[in-house]
């Protein structure tokens, strides 16, 4: 049989800071506040950790989280590149990591001051990165304005507008209002508001579509099944995870393959995903899908095959991804309602959902599907 | 009119800026097999070739995908349409179009390419900059 990360290790701690506009300390100090409390809830210390992976974006160095945690020795470190994808990469590198014995209780931290400190959300600087030249100076230079050039795409060939996005923010606030530890907590909106909001990009996004920009830290334990089972809280396992990262890719989209309306990365990730685990959409119960804005969860609906190509706007509309739906989608609220933690607390809340200690608990939740576009996971009860 | 961010050419995109300031629009091409790539790259993925040569484009495309650009938080002095176009070489490009509004572009938009010049956000200089305009019908 092939070797694969089929359950090969399992999340068995999660922890999380509060999640704010202005935390008031540093991005180093979140992220030791976040890895402690995961560590404690796997019923560890941190002298047990002895591998760390986080964003290459972080600014916390491995060495300096060590000394605030009392990590007395780490044998495998990594790190995963570019943006909010690193969310499963980082898991995926730590799943590795056990699986194949280079260290036994893997640490994945991501923390940072993004609305206080540097915002994602403004303009990038001049001449900060290579390959940045052919954007910058045509004005195209935040994260929101590249989505949409590939968004507009998939919005002309099926027609769908703006409003039709807005039933997703609508959902997500519905979540986030009865989520204690999310930002917009007992804050819904209605459509109106959205269509309310201003043009971030026209005439694709609103306000209301985009993701938070925030400040907080959160972190997760993974070590192999074996070990898992004696730990403090009831193992989740990793069914399964992939990433799916395709050549033209440039920056921060792929502009250079032949459909942009067609997101190619996802439709690739779910079929090995399905394939690894041996399951399919109609097997999960509930489902997180990285939203840096509101279009990618229309389009993720479809790669995943939870609806058919063109399809999701309506599924949406009918209600499918809210609680008590077909398909609960981001019920803690996702980045636009609860944090935007680069997506890793998308993860933390498939895990509770698996544990079965959410805020907002989907029943009978046996299968999670954790996703961030081009890479995903499936959680599932060990 | 809006000022612009001069670009800092690197090692690998310096011939089509050089281009940009003689109003000439350059792709790069695989002197070996003759496969264009845009953006630049330092090796042919198609026969990793290391020689490469530039070619200058016809000028012509049609509008793939758009979007209006606003400054996230602050007020903009003059919006900026921004295209992702197909060039009638067969590459994509990012670029802006003028001389037209929102309600104009449509996909498939026949459009061409013209030379403007741009306040520098960044530079003393100011930044000439290739963009694109609606063609006039061909028929």
């Amino acid at each position: 049989m092939a070797r694969s990360l089929h359950d090969q290790a399992s999340i068995v701690g999660i922890g999380q800071t509060e999640f704010s506009k202005n935390s008031g300390r540093s991005e180093l100090q979140l992220a030791a506040e976040a890895s402690l409390a995961a560590i404690r809830d796997a019923g560890l210390a941190p002298s047990d950790i002895d591998g760390m992976a986080t964003f290459t974006l972080d600014s916390s160095d491995e060495l300096l989280l060590m000394r605030a945690l009392g990590i007395q020795e780490v044998n495998y470190w990594s790190r995963a590149p570019f943006g909010g994808a690193g969310a499963n990469t980082t898991i995926m590198q730590a799943a590795a990591a056990v699986a194949s014995g280079a260290a036994k209780h893997m640490l994945v931290w991501r923390a940072f001051n993004e609305r206080s400190g540097h915002r994602f959300g403004q303009p990038q600087d001049p001449g900060t990165t290579v390959g940045w030249n052919w954007y910058l100076p045509f004005g195209l230079d935040t994260p929101a304005k590249i989505y949409s050039l590939t968004f507009q795409r998939y919005m002309d060939r099926y027609g769908f507008t703006n409003e039709d996005f807005g039933h997703y923010p609508v959902v997500a606030r519905k979540h986030a209002a009865t989520n204690p530890a999310a930002w917009f907590y007992e804050r819904p909106i209605t459509l109106q508001d959205h269509q309310d909001s201003r043009w971030i990009v026209e005439p694709i996004l609103r306000l209301l579509d985009c993701c938070q920009e925030s400040d907080g830290g959160v972190a997760l334990v993974i070590t192999t099944p074996e070990r898992a089972k004696d730990l403090a809280k009831p193992p989740v396992a990793i069914r399964g995870i992939v990433d799916s990262q395709l050549i033209h890719g440039h920056v921060m989209f792929n502009y250079y393959q032949d459909d942009l309306s067609r997101y190619e990365e996802n439709y690739r990730a779910a079929n090995r995903l399905w394939e690894m685990t041996g399951l399919g959409p109609a097997d999960m119960q509930v489902a997180t899908l990285y939203e840096n804005f509101s279009p990618i969860v229309f389009m993720q609906l479809e790669g995943y095959g939870f609806c058919e190509p063109g399809e999701s706007v309506d599924f949406v509309k009918e209600g499918h991804i809210e609680l008590g739906g077909q398909i609960p989608v981001n019920p803690h609220g996702g980045l636009l309602g609860e944090a935007y933690i680069h997506g890793v607390n998308n993860i933390l809340e498939g895990v509770r959902q698996i544990r079965g200690e959410a805020a907002n608990q989907v029943e009978g939740a046996e299968h999670a599907l954790v996703a961030g576009g081009r890479g995903g996971m499936v959680l599932g009860k060990a | 009119m809006s000022s612009v961010i001069a670009p800092t050419p690197d090692g690998v995109d310096q011939y089509f800026w050089d281009g940009v300031a003689r109003k000439q629009f350059l792709l790069q091409q695989c002197s070996a097999c003759g496969a264009l790539r845009q953006p630049p790259a330092p090796m042919c993925a198609e026969c990793n070739a290391l020689e490469w040569e530039t070619r200058e484009a016809s000028g012509r495309a049609t509008v793939y995908s758009w979007i209006v650009s606003h400054h996230p938080t602050e007020p903009d002095a003059a919006p900026r349409i921004i295209a992702v176009l197909d060039l009638e070489e067969g590459v994509r490009f990012v670029t802006n179009l003028v001389e037209c509004t929102l309600e104009d572009v449509r996909f498939g938009l026949p459009v061409e390419l013209t030379w403007v010049e741009y306040p520098s956000m960044n530079r003393e200089a100011p930044q000439i900059l290739p963009q694109f305009r609606p063609a006039p019908s061909r028929d």
